[in-house]
């Protein structure tokens, strides 16, 4: 009785290790492999050329086909960029933005979360109803009047003001509380019986424990400050405040002869730096995605 | 400790780690959603900025205006013209490259997740001025591309007829990783068996796709029908940075209109606009919670 159950367990992985090898070299494996390498190629295509092209000169970019790599490789694109525009300030702006949201809007939302799933305060039943019923609410909605909030409280043109709004982020708050309601409740309680006070409980056991979930958060608010538009469009008026964005998006759409080789450059400088970062941290990414269909 | 005093120290302890959150969600978020509401029915202007109360009530005048409106009546069909093509398009893109990533017959699963996930992380403004060289009539890739088989490919951008089409495509490119991420796990949780008693039973793999994978995908293509919806019937950085709008008004969107309204300082009339999509919005949620919820 007990080998014919084991039996099957034990070769079932060797034939399923084995047999992918031999079914992968089929015509319909090849098939499918080519079609895919060709949807690949439309993917990230652009990108490639992008990046290929920010090295390049003038008329080498308009050259078809294409040279895969540039025959005369030149920086004169970001040399010439850099000179044109305050491109390393705009480059400034968005990573201090993009770094205080993460930090800030991560760490309250954890604080957040951390109360909604494991302490009882009143008016918590209030606080989580309003954060669900905000969490479809679009910012196409809102613009308008924190725009003129914004402007009554003297903010405009500020950093204060590209960074306070997205630190309540009413999606980030929903997520790690999901994920605080499954920390154990006995790991808090022998914190707590040890003599930790609340806040040391939360800083030297919950968040820890959180890490995942802060890691997977941290990398999507990133990305999503980095790549935010509409609202620094509108908050900020004044060329030292541009986040980078803002900058190429005013610059291209401003300018009468179209110099392909700055705007490329430009383009490169804005989405290399993510690309490095998603491929160095895309499991995070891609499981926390899966996951919690967070963009 | 009494277990009152016990309770009223975890509730202050609560409030201090709620506290900075909910200070800012009041102020950033609550305030601004309420004053939308109430500027939707106001003649406020860009002149009352600094006097919001100012204002006269003017009723559903604002609604009544932007309805009329020829402009927001094009906008609102380029609006229903973008997201009827592009949604399916994603989700039917997203569905097949999910399905046959899943295929055991697939090289290198990873490398391809990964490179059709990548343009999602990308910034519409940087990818914007890539696809702008791609689609530049006289010597743009695609046309260039498109001569070297002999075809005279029209002048995308500047063309009232394939401009929308033109940024169906590249809304299409851009966002087709992010359900195809979630698709594909959700793939993945569908045991194995499933498909070996199906297969057993004589299906084959068109049959297993509708009789099987889709059935038990529902929700998963439910959840990413509708924030690929949301997130489309927002239209707008596109259009900005690809046409401005044009040519003549035809990949001018709803948002895009609220963004006008907002800039020519027509504050009450754009906020009642913001109104009209939140509620396109819910629509579309609901339709698709009915269309897709589980058959029965």
């Amino acid at each position: 009785m007990a080998s014919t159950t084991t039996a099957p367990l034990t070769t079932a992985p060797a034939t399923t290790r084995v047999r992918p090898d031999t079914r992968r070299r089929t015509p319909r494996a090849i098939l499918l492999n080519v079609a895919l390498l060709l949807g690949l190629a439309a993917s990230i295509g652009p990108l490639v050329w992008m990046v290929v092209s920010s090295v390049k000169p003038e008329g080498e970019i308009r050259q078809f086909p294409p040279t895969l790599l540039p025959a005369d490789p030149t920086w004169s694109n970001y040399t010439e960029l850099f000179a044109q525009l305050s491109f390393p300030r705009y480059f400034l702006n968005s990573v201090v933005v993009a770094l205080i949201v993460t930090v800030g809007s991560v760490l309250f939302s954890a604080m957040v979360g951390y109360a909604l799933a494991k302490l009882d305060f009143p008016g918590k039943r209030t606080l989580f109803a309003l954060v669900m019923g905000t969490l479809m609410v679009p910012g196409m909605v809102t613009f308008v009047p924190l725009f003129v909030l914004v402007a009554n409280l003297d903010l405009i043109n500020t950093y204060a003001a590209l960074i306070l709004p997205f630190l309540a982020a009413p999606f980030g708050v929903f997520l790690m509380r999901q994920f605080m309601l499954d920390v154990p409740d006995e790991l808090l309680d022998a914190a707590r019986v040890d003599g930790a006070g609340e806040f040391r409980t939360f800083f030297r056991i919950v968040l820890p424990q959180a890490k995942p979930a802060l890691a997977t958060l941290g990398i999507l608010t990133f990305l999503g400050s980095w790549n935010n538009f509409l609202w620094p469009l509108v908050a900020v008026q004044s060329a030292d405040r541009y986040t980078l964005p803002v900058a190429l998006a005013l610059y291209s759409t401003g300018q009468n002869t179209v110099q392909y080789g700055l705007l490329v450059a430009g383009a490169t400088v804005i989405v290399l730096p993510i690309l490095v970062v998603f491929l160095a941290l895309q499991r995070h990414i891609v499981q926390g995605i899966a996951t919690t269909g967070l963009k | 400790m009494t277990v009152s005093a016990r309770r009223r120290r975890t509730g202050l302890a609560a409030w201090g780690f709620a506290l900075p959150f909910t200070l800012l969600f009041a102020v950033f978020l609550l305030v601004p959603v309420a004053s939308s509401l109430y500027m939707a029915f106001t003649d406020m202007r860009g002149a009352d900025l600094r006097t919001p109360w100012a204002v006269n009530f003017v009723g559903f005048a604002n609604f009544a205006e932007a309805l009329a409106d020829p402009k927001f009546q094009q906008a609102a069909g380029n609006t229903l013209y973008f997201v009827g093509v592009a949604m399916p398009l994603t989700l039917a893109l997203a569905l097949l490259l999910a399905v046959l990533l899943n295929s055991g017959l697939v090289w290198f699963r990873s490398v391809f997740r990964v490179g059709f996930y990548a343009p999602v992380v990308t910034s519409i403004v940087a990818v914007a001025v890539v696809w702008r060289f791609l689609l530049q009539p006289d010597f743009g890739l695609v046309n260039s591309a498109l001569g070297a088989v002999g075809v005279d490919g029209p002048r995308w951008l500047t063309d009232e007829t394939w401009a929308m089409p033109a940024l169906i495509v590249m809304a299409t490119w851009r966002n087709v990783g992010y359900s195809m991420v979630i698709l594909l796990a959700g793939l993945q949780g569908i045991p194995r068996d499933v498909y070996e008693a199906s297969s057993i039973d004589g299906a084959g793999p068109v049959r297993q796709f509708w009789s099987v994978t889709v059935p038990l995908l529902r929700p998963t293509i439910l959840f990413c029908a509708v924030i690929t919806g949301i997130g489309y019937l927002q239209f707008f950085e596109e259009p900005f940075v690809m046409t401005q709008g044009g040519p003549l008004g035809a990949t001018n969107s709803v948002a895009y209109e609220i963004f006008n309204q907002f800039g020519f300082g027509n504050y009450g009339l754009s906020a009642a606009m913001s109104y009209v999509l939140f509620v396109a919005i819910v629509i579309l949620s609901y339709l698709q919670f009915r269309l897709l919820r589980t058959e029965k």
